[in-house]
């Protein structure tokens, strides 16, 4: 009989799906030409779809739902295959080293096309890490993030046009650059929380866009600044192909560090402060944490990253106008940081590589793309809402003589 | 364990990348491209916003591409080879400009009508002119992609900020007769790269003055502020560099609050959208475009060819992208080959009818024969001054 | 001083613009803690809808008045149908999750519902007709104000007034309320929460749908990714005026409309924008919680 409820349920969505996209995907109106073209065709495919489709969104929120009482039941013992993959040795030394051996090979096996989208994916997960810091470490929800990855590119462009200064010289420059404004955003927005902090740095973002378009003595305005010039290997001139290797390994090797050096701030002294304030504030400075100290080395911490990530930004793509620091940037990083599982690493390589690989690859769909990406964004929210890779705190676990468990939270 | 692991890898990583950066500069990629020339049709890339906030003036420009190829290809394509389109997609951003660049590369296109964006086409141009292939942008009209001789790719089958912006200041001050003007832009990079050569010309002629210079913010619901604000400088006419949506909500609420000031504005307004959207209001605004092409068979042909397939008017850059895909076809048709040198000889030599004209390039990569004219609304159409 | 009431009225329309499309985003987040940025597109979902129905019905030879009548009232049911199915795909599974994760969640949807729209649709921009007739006694001050403007002015004070009216005095109000404190214990004591944050989402899209279509008809054009800087404005007005509060939400389009309007009117509106960050910025650095946000006392 549940079959036949289900039948049931399942047409009342494709009546009520139909209901809602009849003007819009029905009706379409030319105000122009006054006619209007009735496409009927367009409701029997969102009839069949939502019916279909109603049975497979159920079946998973009860799948789902299994799981989390399962999980619940169950206790701590559970633990998914990529969890082990982070805490077993025996499993991770050689999974690291095959992506390593991977990573290396890349370029010479792929495309210079696919060379370039993982140049791009590096720079994201950079940024995704900075902004890690911020949002996943210290809680402080920062939509104005890529303010500070214009800061940098900016400052290897303008840098190098007036002055002719190389990438490595301007690298540690945009990252030092990085870091004074995310602590000068910082200042004002000390008091605020939540959402409030949320729509100062956005605004923030905007400010920093706004000045970028506006002010063509010094940025150029919208036309941008072009002929940027590529990192430089020795004084050798590189062709295009060799060249985005070049970059390639560059951003490899920044990449590495940023993860060696966040690795090692999560479990620092500082981190544990971080952590601190996310999960209470007011306990945290109960424990005597300097509240402000800690929110200012989050937001510069954060920054210096998105900073050095926009040098290559700036020496990758050659060009740069402000129409690439709008704030739906800031909201793909935060996408990444959120979606791979927030204050993860491994988390955040997973997210910045859905994320930017989706696209890329979603092209074969052309028009279509955005609207899978939208889609995609939902579901594996709905379905995964702590990310790909969930952030497990670090446990302490010890069995007493009873085989009772008991466990310690750090 | 993390950290010893991770320097041990920096280091094979950096020997790797030395040892390949040697090996990939020895290895003769070409030969293998050229072999595959020969038996494969003749792929067109179109690179442009087909989604995002811009998608509005990017569709147009596949629409007329697809168009065109079709008619081609059911004609036998040319020289014996039918002809591939390989569209992508680059929002308009540079960074993403550049991966499409890439990917067109890779994929092997022969020439590429695009990108939209000025933005877009100088981050994606070095890495065509990298790989020797030819690019046709319908639209952008940044001055530098052509004047500064840095890309020999390129062309366009659209007139510079600069031209149009010198067109229009000598009609408001020699036919007109103004003297006191308002210069407004979208802060964009085709909108205000028009308004500062506007500006700059107006002062160079020592004739009239700016009374104003201030850049909108686009896509707001409301003007008036500013509106207001050319009232009070009493300026006689407002050039307006940008595209239609801002320049109709502007008209409209500057004749709403019954200000007779002249509108004067660029190509982007120059739509048909432009005159249905503000309706009567519309009626007097002078706007710059490419030669009255009503008449021109090509174009009404073109424009008939989407009506029947999309049941819509085209939108921004159709008959450009016409255009530049006809003088792409003809240029290899007439090289024989999809050769780099021998096309945009053919580009720079040839001419060819298009609805916009009949156009060649000159040394730069500017269309020569692309008239541009002044239009004034007149009961609802755009109709040419002589 | 003509110029400064100029400036004023011009300010008060972007301000109640801004103050429509808030009221939404303010009742969603005072419910659930979401920032709802999906909310701009339901308005452009009702503009789109108002569009569609007016073009049929002219067709069919109605006369104007049933058409501005039917039009704005099939764009309300249809957005708030909207906002009631969006709210039960994409926010209702993720009720216990972090809530960075509905965000994300909303931006998808936002995402998806401005392609949906793009593709049935159309990307170019699409001349809408104007709704709202001149008014006769206005005609002296046509200069001042128009007649749209008088009409969106006038809705919003009436549906800021009928929403705090809702929110005090009914059943479902003091629900919502009790809702916004604490779910748990509305729960607890017999409210059936889903009810109430589904009638808030109704609630909430049916007032930006008023929007959608006021806007529309005053600006003439409408177009897929009209929605979205609206949106990011009208949450900078509720997070202005204390997000959560009907009133806040109000004034925060206000304030923010009137500095966007004085900037421009007497210094540039190149930075028109970044002036009204910095008076945001301002603001929350005296008050915290918004002008008229309480500032609650965290317990421990």
């Amino acid at each position: 009989m549940t079959n036949l409820k289900e039948i049931q349920r399942s047409l009342l969505v494709s009546l009520w799906f139909m209901f809602l996209t009849f003007p819009i995907m029905v009706i379409r109106v030319n105000p122009l030409e006054k006619v209007v073209i009735w496409r009927w065709y367009n409701m029997l495919y969102v009839g069949i779809g939502s019916f279909l489709l109603s049975f497979v969104w159920r079946y998973f929120i009860r799948q789902k739902e299994l799981g989390k009482k399962k999980n619940e039941t169950d206790g701590q013992k559970s633990f998914s295959l990529s969890r082990r993959a982070v805490d077993d040795p025996r499993a991770y030394i050689p999974l690291l080293s095959a992506v390593a051996c991977f990573t290396i090979a890349f370029p010479f096996i792929f495309s210079m096309y696919q060379t370039n989208i993982m140049i791009t994916v590096l720079i994201y997960v950079m940024l995704g890490l900075g902004l890690n810091i911020v949002v996943g470490l210290a809680g402080l929800l920062d939509l104005g993030y890529v303010a500070f990855y214009a800061v940098g590119a900016y400052t290897y462009a303008l840098l190098n046009f007036h002055y002719g200064l190389g990438f490595w010289t301007v690298l540690p420059i945009g990252a030092a650059l990085g870091a004074l404004f995310g602590i000068l955003l910082g200042f004002p927005v000390l008091r605020l929380r939540g959402d409030y902090l949320a729509i100062v740095t956005l605004g923030f973002g905007e400010i920093i866009r706004l000045i970028l378009e506006n002010w063509n003595e010094f940025s150029q305005g919208p036309s941008g600044i072009a002929n940027i010039s590529k990192p430089g290997f020795f004084g050798i001139h590189l062709s295009l192909q060799n060249s985005t290797i070049y970059i390639y390994f560059i951003m490899v090797g920044l990449t590495l560090f940023t993860i060696l050096v966040v690795n090692r701030l999560q479990n620092s002294r500082i981190g544990r402060a971080w952590i601190a304030l996310r999960e209470d504030e007011v306990a945290c400075q109960a424990m005597g944490i300097d509240k402000r100290k800690t929110k200012l080395t989050a937001f510069a911490l954060g920054a210096t990253w998105a900073g050095m990530a926009g040098v290559v930004f700036a020496a990758k793509t050659t060009f740069i106008n402000p129409a690439s620091f709008t704030i739906l940037e800031s909201i793909v990083i935060l996408c990444i940081v959120v979606l791979g599982g927030m204050g993860s690493i491994t988390g955040v390589i997973a997210g910045a590589l859905v994320l930017i690989l989706l696209p890329e690859y979603l092209r074969a769909f052309s028009e279509y793309r955005l609207l899978i990406f939208g889609t995609m964004l939902v579901i594996m929210m709905v379905f995964r809402p702590g990310g790909i890779i969930e952030n497990v705190r670090r446990t302490y676990e010890f069995e007493l003589k009873e085989g009772k468990e008991l466990k310690n939270e750090d | 364990m993390f950290k010893r692991y991770s320097i041990s890898l920096f280091v094979t990583l950096v020997v790797v990348f030395v040892c390949c950066i040697f090996f990939f500069s020895c290895s003769d990629s070409k030969k293998t491209e050229a072999e595959k020339k020969k038996a494969e049709p003749i792929i067109f890339g179109v690179a442009g916003a087909h989604s995002g906030d811009l998608a509005s003036y990017g569709i147009p420009t596949v629409r007329a591409v697809e168009l065109i190829i079709k008619d081609k290809n059911s004609r036998g394509g040319i020289n014996g080879k039918q002809i591939r389109l390989i569209v992508e997609d680059d929002v308009c951003k540079p960074e993403v400009a550049t991966n499409t660049a890439t990917k067109l590369v890779t994929d092997g296109a022969d020439v590429i009508v695009g990108h939209i964006c000025s933005g877009a086409t100088r981050a994606a141009i070095g890495i065509y002119r990298e790989a020797k292939i030819i690019v046709m942008s319908p639209s952008a009209t940044n001055p530098a992609l052509t004047q500064s001789g840095n890309y020999p790719n390129f062309f366009r089958t659209i007139a510079p900020d600069d031209a149009q912006a010198k067109l229009e200041v000598d009609f408001a001050l020699n036919v007109l007769k103004f003297r006191k003007f308002a210069v407004l832009h979208d802060k964009g990079d085709y909108g205000k790269g028009f308004a500062e050569f506007a500006k700059k010309f107006l002062e160079e002629s020592g004739k009239a003055e700016v009374l104003l210079y201030e850049g909108i913010t686009p896509g707001a619901v409301d003007y008036s502020a500013v509106v207001q604000k050319i009232k009070r400088s009493a300026a006689e006419a407002v050039i307006y560099g940008g595209y239609h949506p801002e320049a109709s909500k502007i008209v409209t609420q500057m004749r709403k609050k019954r200000m007779e000031t002249v509108f004067i504005s660029d190509d982007g307004v120059k739509d048909d959208t432009f005159i249905k959207v503000a309706g009567k209001y519309a009626e007097g605004v002078y706007a710059t475009g490419p030669m009255d092409t009503t008449k021109n068979p090509l174009a009404i042909s073109a424009i008939e060819a989407h009506k029947k397939v999309y049941n819509e008017d085209p939108g921004a850059f159709f008959l450009n992208a016409c255009s530049a895909t006809l003088a792409l076809l003809n240029a290899i048709e007439k090289a024989g080959s999809t050769d780099y040198d021998a096309v945009s000889k053919a580009l720079r030599t040839e001419n060819v009818d298009t609805p916009i004209g009949k156009i060649r390039f000159n040394n730069r990569g500017d269309a020569i024969g692309i008239g541009f004219s002044m239009y004034q609304v007149q009961n609802g159409v755009y109709v040419e001054l002589k | 001083m003509e110029y400064f009431f100029e400036i004023l009225l011009g300010g008060l329309t972007r301000g109640s613009i801004y103050a429509l499309i808030a009221l939404g985003y303010t009742m969603v987040y005072g419910i659930i803690g979401l920032i709802n940025f999906a909310h701009g597109e339901v308005y452009m979902i009702g503009a789109f809808t108002a569009l569609i129905a007016a073009s049929v019905l002219t067709l069919m030879g109605w006369n104007q008045v049933a058409i501005i009548v039917i039009a704005s009232v099939v764009a309300v049911i249809y957005s708030s149908c909207y906002g009631f199915t969006i709210e039960k795909l994409a926010y209702k599974p993720l009720r216990r999750a972090p809530r960075l994760s509905a965000l994300i969640s909303a931006i998808g949807m936002s995402l998806f519902l401005q392609n949906y729209v793009l593709l049935a649709q159309t990307s170019n921009f699409l001349p809408f007709p104007n709704l709202i007739p001149e008014f006769e006694f206005l005609k002296p001050y046509q200069h001042m104000i128009s007649s749209s403007e008088i009409v969106i002015i006038g809705t919003t004070a009436v549906v800021m007034v009928l929403l705090g009216i809702m929110i005090k005095c009914t059943k479902i109000g003091k629900a919502m309320r009790a809702t916004a404190q604490d779910r748990d214990m509305a729960m607890l004591v017999g409210i059936d929460v889903n009810r109430v944050i589904s009638v808030t989402f109704v609630v909430g899209s049916a007032t930006a749908a008023l929007g959608g279509v006021l806007v529309a008809s005053h600006v003439g054009q409408i177009n897929f990714y009209m929605g979205f800087i609206v949106g990011i404005k009208a949450f900078v007005a509720a997070v202005l005026g204390g997000i959560g509060s009907i009133p806040g939400a109000v004034l925060g389009g206000l304030v923010l409309g009137w500095t966007e309007s004085f900037f421009t009117g007497y210094v540039s509106s190149d930075y028109e924008d970044v002036f009204a960050f910095l008076f945001l910025v301002f603001i929350l650095i005296f008050r915290p919680a918004g002008i008229l946000g309480r500032s609650e006392t965290e317990k421990v």
